[in-house]
């Protein structure tokens, strides 16, 4: 038996758990024990890995193998053959769509070759409910330079001349933030690390807090040495229960080793840290409302000026950063501004964690440096389309953001490109289309949500934003006009000009970009009332083809509604009037006679 | 009928934890929530109101304010269905139809047994794994129609169980 001392790494990320980590942990080590190898070989579960589609997934060192798609008959199969007789269980490694098997695929696969990982530089390597495995990997060592050795303006110039820019999705340069909030008078100050993450496609925070969540604990605490605070605050989703757990687990270690408290390692610095519970609220990521929330308010924002930086919390001087944010700070204090600025573009430093989402095969995170193309991300890292069809475009920013075309993918990603496009970066989502979908649709979607989560509190988000998802309902039910497409724009630019705060500002956003560069998808739609992605459910017909018809009657059976109507082995036909658009008729055909058209 | 002393024991312990007075409202519903399965009686308010010293009003406003607050008895089981765009997407719509049928209720709504509410979400962070649901704590991602079915049939027989 081959004694060697094992390490495996089982991703327990939240996408991993969905799909079945915990069994696949038990039953690892239930054969390890009965084989006794609990001795020498070690389970670690991390945080998210990235491949969040292959999952659950696994790595075994000392040979790096990846494991993908398991199952806890696949656990035990590897623990009698891989750990004890050292053969690789081929089955679950990674394969390339040649067919190809690479057993280390986490340092061949260009999903993860290409990557650059500063902010995720732990996640999916430790066990984030270990402070020592943190250390281990040079935790805490950055709050240790700071403090012995550096003075807090000295950190602030560190922060400002790295070029760090707010990973949030307002890009404001970073270390430029603590500066002013360390300037700005007041007794008490306090550092807030938002993670309210509701961008919908995006999930790095979330990675990183449930992954390494030392490493915001840290930050928060360089940004309060600088700043001059003693309190900072966690404002963290409900929605997260394991992120909130692990931020919890790691606050009490931090404080047990004296990294967070009174006298921080012995130096007159003290600082604590408290988790505050979001409770479903979109528009509580907007940092004013953020704070109102802190306070136990209802979480609506308020007009700007005054900056947090002036009056944040309790009316105090406060730092507000995204956890993405901090997550860099540690690596930059310890490597320096110069290294961080090596990485990037000269306006967009370093790198940023995007999430991979929708009809892309490698869905899941990834970390790159600023200015790669999209191209570069959606094919060579995101593998392309998932499902065989031509990538149409891909929506940055949420519904903050915009829709940027085919045709645009050698753009560089970074803050100004993108802004360019009419698209932002936003806080990394991004989310991939393909030609089954429908830009008027997306667009719609999108309003759906802000006029859900706008707060009320100002006229032109609550009503204008309402107003526009009228006139998209009219018009992909078919009764839309021309002018309605300029009536959207009019709408928008005042939405955009009179909104209060940045949710109605950049609500419009989906709306102006897709009409920017899919007019024609608008115009088919209100013009000949025809759908071309064929997703509208009031454009499209369902027919059958009476050459490939062979009378089955299995669509006959399956239609809710008996629009459907024929003879045994006899052509079939759809009363349209009668369907519901339901597509159930075409998924039971077997010979492919049923489609949709439009009109 | 609503323990008010335990209630207020709560409200107390939360007190005597946090470092800030002001800011502990919010915290302070969680629990209760938590105390009372998945919701906040109205009675239950008042006695936080009278324990935090501050209006009821405020603590009306407060929680209408926040979705995950519901001053009605819930299921024991709560499904929030993502119904953001990369959920939508890849399959999402078949996703919320098959739970309505299958449930027979719409959003908001709560089943007879009192078994299930069905409740939409914005992004639950998994959307690597698109289409997603989150039941109670727990989530569920990659999901089909016959997924779907075949979870809320494992949740009926856990829930008949006790
Ligand atoms: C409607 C709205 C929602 C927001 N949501 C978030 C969020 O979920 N997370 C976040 O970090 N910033 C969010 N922001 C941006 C914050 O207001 C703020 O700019 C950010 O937290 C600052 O941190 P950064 O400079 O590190 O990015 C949101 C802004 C708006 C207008
Ligand atoms: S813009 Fe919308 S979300 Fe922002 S304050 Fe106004 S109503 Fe509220
Ligand atoms: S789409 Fe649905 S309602 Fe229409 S014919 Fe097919 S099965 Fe019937
Ligand atoms: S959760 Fe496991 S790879 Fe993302
Ligand atoms: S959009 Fe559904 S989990 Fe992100």
């Amino acid at each position: 038996m081959p004694l060697t001392t094992s390490t495996i790494l089982i991703c327990a990320g939240g996408a991993c758990i969905s799909s079945g980590e915990t069994s696949v942990k038990e039953a690892l080590q239930r054969e390890i024990k009965k084989y006794g190898l609990d001795e020498v070989v070690r389970i670690v579960e991390t945080g998210c890995m990235g491949a969040c589609s292959l999952g659950p997934i696994m790595v075994i060192y000392p040979e790096g193998v990846f494991y993908q798609k398991l199952t806890p008959q696949a656990a035990v199969k590897i623990v009698q053959e891989h750990l004890l007789k050292g053969r690789i269980v081929q089955e679950h490694l990674y394969k390339m769509p040649t067919g190809e098997v690479i057993p280390e695929a986490m340092d061949k696969l260009p999903f993860f070759a290409k990557q650059v990982k500063i902010a995720t530089r732990n996640v999916g390597y430790i066990d984030p409910g270990n402070i020592e495995e943190y250390i281990a990997r040079d935790g805490y060592f950055a709050l240790t330079k700071a403090l012995r050795e550096m003075t807090p303006d000295q950190v602030v110039e560190e922060i400002k001349r790295s070029g760090l820019r707010g990973r949030g999705g307002a890009g404001f340069p970073t270390g430029l933030k603590w500066e002013l909030t360390r300037k700005a008078k007041g007794d008490r100050k306090y550092v807030v690390c938002n993670a309210d993450e509701g961008d919908p496609g995006a999930f790095m925070d979330r990675s990183v807090l449930e992954g390494d969540p030392h490493t915001v604990l840290e930050a928060m605490a360089i940004a309060g040495y600088a700043i001059g605070a003693q309190q900072g605050y966690i404002y963290v989703r409900a929605e997260y229960p394991l992120a909130i757990e692990r931020l919890e687990t790691a606050i009490a270690q931090a404080k047990e080793y004296g990294f967070l408290g009174q006298n921080i390692l012995d130096s007159d610095f003290s600082f604590d840290i408290e988790i505050r519970i979001g409770a479903g609220a979109f528009v509580c990521g907007e940092e004013t409302a953020l704070i109102a929330s802190i306070e136990g308010k209802r979480g609506q924002p308020r007009v700007k000026p005054p900056y947090p930086a002036q009056s944040g919390v309790w009316g105090c001087p406060t730092v507000i950063n995204n956890v993405e944010t901090f997550a860099c700070v540690p690596p930059i204090i310890i490597k320096g501004a110069e290294w961080f600025r090596s990485i990037g573009t000269p306006n967009s430093p370093g790198t940023k964690v995007f999430a991979l989402a929708g009809k892309i095969t490698n869905t899941g995170l990834v970390e790159v440096p600023m200015g790669i193309t999209l191209r570069e991300l959606l094919y060579e890292i995101g593998g392309g389309s998932s499902t065989g069809k031509k990538i149409k475009a891909v929506q940055t920013g949420g519904p903050s953001g915009g829709c940027i075309p085919a045709e645009y993918f050698e753009t560089p990603v970074d803050y100004e490109s993108l802004q360019k496009l009419g698209a932002i970066m936003g806080s990394g989502g991004m989310i991939v289309m393909d030609e089954d979908d429908c830009m008027v649709d997306v667009a719609k979607f999108f309003l759906e949500f802000t006029v859900d989560e706008s707060c009320g509190k100002c006229t032109p988000c609550r009503e204008g934003t309402r107003q526009m998802l009228k006139i998209l309902d009219k018009i992909t039910s078919g009764e839309g006009t021309e002018e309605d497409l300029e009536e959207l724009e009019r709408l928008g630019n005042i939405i955009k000009d009179t909104s209060l705060c940045g949710l109605g500002q950049t609500a419009p956003n989906p709306v102006l970009s897709t009409l920017r560069y899919y007019r024609h998808e608008y115009e088919a739609h209100v013009k000949e009332k025809r759908c071309p992605a064929l997703r509208c459910k009031a454009l499209v017909r369902y027919v059958i083809d009476s050459s490939k018809c062979v009378g089955c009657t299995a669509c006959a059976r399956v239609c809710p509604v008996n629009a459907i109507s024929g003879e045994l082995r006899k052509v079939h036909s759809i009363d349209n009037d009668v369907c519901i658009r339901c597509g159930s008729c075409i998924e039971v055909c077997r010979f492919g006679a049923i489609s949709k058209v439009s009109p | 009928m609503v323990d008010r002393e335990a209630v207020a024991e709560l409200v107390r312990n939360i007190k005597k934890q946090a470092l800030e007075e002001r800011d502990m409202l919010i915290n302070a519903l969680h629990q209760i929530q938590n105390h009372f399965g998945n919701y906040i009686p109205v009675e239950a308010a008042k006695v936080v109101a009278e324990e935090l010293e501050v209006p009821e009003s405020k603590v009306y406003e407060v929680l209408t304010f926040y979705t995950m607050f519901s001053t009605k008895p819930r299921g024991k089981y709560i499904i929030r269905v993502c119904v953001n765009l990369p959920c939508h997407v890849t399959g999402g719509r078949q996703i919320v139809e098959t739970l309505k049928k299958t449930l027979g209720i719409d959003f908001d709504q709560t089943t007879k047994d009192g078994l299930f509410t069905l409740e939409r979400t914005s992004c639950l962070g998994l959307c690597g794994v698109a289409p997603v649901i989150m039941v109670n704590d727990e989530y569920y991602g990659d999901l089909t129609p016959k997924k779907v079915k075949e979870i809320i049939e494992n949740l009926r027989a856990r829930g008949d169980a006790r």
